[in-house]
């Protein structure tokens, strides 16, 4: 931590959690309210270093549970602050409940989720159980393939939260992204502040003629307000575009909902998160040898970029869409539920193979990748449509 | 049948995250809830304000809002519950509760 | 954390012509006619010049003030779950406080917390702990109605010994519930929190005195308020207050206060009524006059006995210094 001061402008090398720390530092945050979790610590522990040494100007208040670190985050929105925590795994759980009351207040909050398995059997290692937990509880769910682009989407989550009133987390994967020191180009702490400015005035209790928050709502108002959320996040990507555009000004680094390689391959592999980057790197030595793969990676999951989903399918015929948690019982895994759902909306008819693989920190190497790309490619009129891979 | 995609109207504005201006229960009106109603005899009230500061409404409206000393008070009948605690905590005995049907001269002041 | 100097300043209450008379709490609410708990918190309010943000917890009293779209709060207020007004508490202030430093907040707000004796003794005591823990600037209420209310009357760990309670039935196995009230001052105390105090609603002078004094310190304080519910422990509305004052006149319910770990009796009960006289006026413990129970009304009689000389006992150790 002693050195940042000196890499602002520069390369450095970083974790995914001190490049959210960092992140969180220039945001003009004034509340962070956070609970330690492997493998999330990191991220409080560098902020309670930038509250010591005065680099961090707001409020570190360590709470005694998610629960409350959610609770105090909600508090502080309330009263018009910009608010920020991080968890992962059990304490994403444990904070469930809360999710639900951010998004439903319609607050702007931001949180960082170093993804994790949930208990049981205990696993403190990577997977998405505990984001997939908690995908309908109102929240932008955005997702990184690298520390960099953890660091990017947490800055412009702030803009995001506040420009359509719903809170924002930025999914990392725990260990992969958290404990992985890569290089980081962070921006100068002036061009962050420039860009996230300070929130925007809104109703709050610090509001001289006082109002009332979380009223209780009947069934002659609730599926209205329900209604009204749920337009705010399906159409909260423009604005998410629009932040993110503004951002790569400044940085050079676009994101965007999706990242494709190998477009209108005749097999794409659909994936969140950091094995992405395994999948592409299989993918284009393939393609290189003749085969026709790609990878659609998603940075955002909720609202699911459709638009550009769709967009990404022509010449496509084949999608692998790989699960990193599991919905014990259903049709397939979440994110191929999705995908599914999405394509027979439109009418759009695709040969999809849902696969659940990376459980619990499982690895994910070129290997698993080619063989999974070559089931793809051959499978024929029998071909398994879900299963568990698990490697060799 | 009519186009089920047009979303009905609500009662009441949709806020955003369901917050709304404070006092605004005002304009509920709970007088139906009563079955007696306290009257105040304003010769004995002796202006002491304890039925103002045990009812639970409040139901109590103060006659010298600005004042700093002794209020005669008068019964806000919209939203009298008519629990009755005004009359047990009126040290001169100067609320009686009366049957709701009653009849009482003077906007219940008498 | 520095607050609103104005109010450092504790003036208690002398007279009750001197509380601030704009009304804090509008009618129209949905509490059952003469709610306890509905008493509290109209006293409350009405004893501070300033409008403190109230966070509320679930419960009957956010329940009943708060339907979409009327609201019966003149003061800032949030409800956002049961278990954690304390935690909400904490994040409000916090953010006030950052608000401050930033020059975008003139001055802070009193902020008090908000919840039923469910809302504290039980699942939102961890937050409760934590907020203390912690030191922020607030006030927490505990407005006891020795049940869940809100769902029906069940039995809550602030459910006197005895008491019947929709999941404490009185049968031949049970004698009413079972288990003794959670002595949640003690709790509070052991955190080292610079105010406590009891207060009911019977007496407004020593309770709004109470809230004054809490909301002057520059930490966290904790008052914990005796509001009978005419519903659930089966008295006639017209008694709630009635019912109070004889809890703190058969030592039922002492008040007092601690202050900086010093114990001081605020009501003084030299002569105690026979409990009987607080017990008779609710169904909740009419089992309990009933020959067949004498033993049962035995124990309580002694558990309150002993509740009250132990304060007693550290109030007069402080007293001797
Ligand atoms: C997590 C959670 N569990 C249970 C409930 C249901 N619930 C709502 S209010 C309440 C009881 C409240 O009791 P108390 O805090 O004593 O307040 P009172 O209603 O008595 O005023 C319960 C159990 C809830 N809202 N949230
Ligand atoms: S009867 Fe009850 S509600 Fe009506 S004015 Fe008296 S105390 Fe208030
Ligand atoms: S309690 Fe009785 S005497 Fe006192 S103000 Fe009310 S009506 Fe008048
Ligand atoms: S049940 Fe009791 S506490 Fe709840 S509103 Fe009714 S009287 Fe008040
Ligand atoms: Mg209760």
């Amino acid at each position: 931590m002693a050195q940042f001061e000196s890499v602002q402008t520069r390369k450095s090398l970083l974790t995914g959690d001190e490049a959210v720390a960092h992140a969180v530092r220039q945001s003009n945050v004034d509340l962070v309210a956070a609970y330690p979790i492997t493998p999330q610590t990191i991220i409080v522990e560098r902020i309670a270093d930038f509250a010591a040494s005065g680099a961090f100007t707001g409020q570190f208040v360590p709470v005694e549970s998610e629960h409350s670190a959610m609770s105090a985050c909600i508090g502080g929105a309330l009263a018009g602050a910009r608010a920020f925590t991080a968890t992962a795994s059990q304490g994403l759980a444990l904070m469930h409940e809360m999710l639900y009351a951010a998004s439903g207040l319609r607050l702007p909050i931001s949180m960082a989720i170093a993804n994790r398995a949930l208990n049981s059997p205990l696993n403190i290692h990577n997977d998405h159980t505990d984001v997939m937990g908690s995908i309908d509880s109102g929240w932008i769910q955005l997702f990184a393939e690298n520390a960099e682009e953890a660091y990017d989407r947490v800055i412009q989550s702030f803009r995001i939260a506040e420009a359509v009133n719903l809170p924002v987390a930025v999914n990392l994967d725990g260990f992969t992204l958290t404990h992985s020191t890569e290089p980081v180009e962070m921006l100068s702490d002036e061009a962050v502040r420039g860009f996230v400015g300070r929130p925007p005035k809104r109703d709050s209790l610090m509001d001289e003629a006082p109002k009332s928050f979380g009223l209780m709502s009947l069934p002659d108002s609730y599926q209205f307000f329900k209604e009204d959320q749920s337009r705010a996040t399906t159409g909260s990507g423009v604005t998410i575009s629009q932040v993110e555009g503004e951002y790569v000004k400044l940085s050079g680094r676009d994101h965007g909902a999706l990242k494709i390689f190998g477009s209108g391959s005749k097999v794409m592999m659909v994936m969140l998160g950091s094995y992405a980057g395994t999948a592409r790197t299989t993918a284009r030595q393939m393609k290189n040898g003749g085969e026709q793969v790609g990878v659609i990676s998603l940075g955002w999951l909720r609202p699911f970029p459709e638009r550009q989903f769709l967009d990404a399918l022509e010449g496509v015929e084949t999608l692998m869409i790989m699960d990193r948690s599991v919905s014990y019982g259903a049709p397939a895994g979440p994110l191929a539920s999705d995908v599914m759902s999405l394509l027979y909306r439109y009418g759009i008819k695709r040969k999809v193979i849902a696969v659940t693989y990376g459980l619990g920190g499982r690895g994910f190497l070129e290997e698993d990748a080619m063989r999974l790309f070559r089931y793809a490619e051959k499978s024929g009129p029998s071909f398994e449509s879900f299963f568990f891979y698990g490697g060799e | 049948m009519s186009d089920p995609r047009v979303r009905p109207v609500g009662p009441y504005p949709i806020s955003q995250g369901g917050w709304h201006e404070g006092g605004s229960s005002k304009a509920y009106v709970t007088n139906d809830w009563r079955l007696e109603k306290p009257v105040v005899d304003l010769e004995k009230c002796v202006g002491c304000l304890y039925c103002w500061v045990y009812c639970p409404e409040p139901a109590i409206d103060l006659l010298d809002r600005a004042g700093k000393g002794p209020s005669k008070v008068r019964i806000d009948y919209d939203h009298c519950k008519g629990c009755g605690i005004c009359q047990q905590v009126c040290p001169p005995k100067a609320i009686k509760m009366v049957p709701e049907e009653e009849e009482v001269a003077n906007n219940g002041s008498i | 954390m520095e607050g609103n100097s104005k109010l450092s300043q504790f003036q208690p209450v002398k007279s009750i012509f001197e509380i601030n008379r704009e009304e804090r709490m509008a009618p129209g609410h949905r509490a059952c006619a003469g709610c306890g708990p509905m008493i509290a918190v109209r006293q409350i309010l009405q004893s501070l010049d300033v409008k403190p943000v109230v966070i509320s917890a679930t419960g009957c009293v956010e329940v009943t003030t708060s339907t979409y779209p009327d609201s019966a709060w003149l003061v800032p207020w949030a409800h956002v779950a049961f278990e954690n007004s304390a935690a909400v508490a904490s994040g409000v202030e916090a953010a006030m406080h950052a608000l401050k430093v930033r020059g975008e907040l003139k001055e802070e707000r009193p902020v008090i917390a908000l919840a039923g004796d469910g809302g504290t003794f039980d699942i939102g005591l961890q937050a409760l702990s934590g907020a203390l823990e912690r030191g922020h600037r607030m006030l927490y209420v505990c407005y006891d109605n020795e049940a869940y209310m809100n769902t029906g009357i069940q039995r809550s760990s602030a459910t006197p010994f005895g008491a019947w309670t929709t999941t404490s039935p009185v049968g031949k196995e049970w004698p009413g519930k079972a288990e003794i009230k959670k002595d949640i001052m003690g709790i509070v105390v052991a955190h080292g929190t610079p105010y406590a105090a009891t207060a009911s609603i019977s007496h407004w002078k020593d309770l709004m005195t109470k809230v004054r004094k809490a909301v002057s310190q520059n930490g966290p304080t904790f008052l914990h308020v005796y509001a009978p519910c005419n519903r659930g422990w089966r008295f006639e509305p017209k008694d709630t207050v009635e019912v109070a004052k004889r809890a703190v006149e058969t030592r039922f319910f002492p008040l007092y206060e601690v202050e900086n770990g010093r114990y001081r009796i605020t009501v003084p009960v030299a002569k105690p009524r026979p409990l009987e006289d607080f017990l008779s006026l609710q169904g909740r413990f009419s089992h309990l006059l009933k020959p067949e129970n004498s033993e049962t009304l035995k124990e309580l009689k002694s558990i309150v006995e002993e509740r009250w000389s132990k304060i007693n006992a550290a109030a007069s150790v402080q007293a001797q210094v």
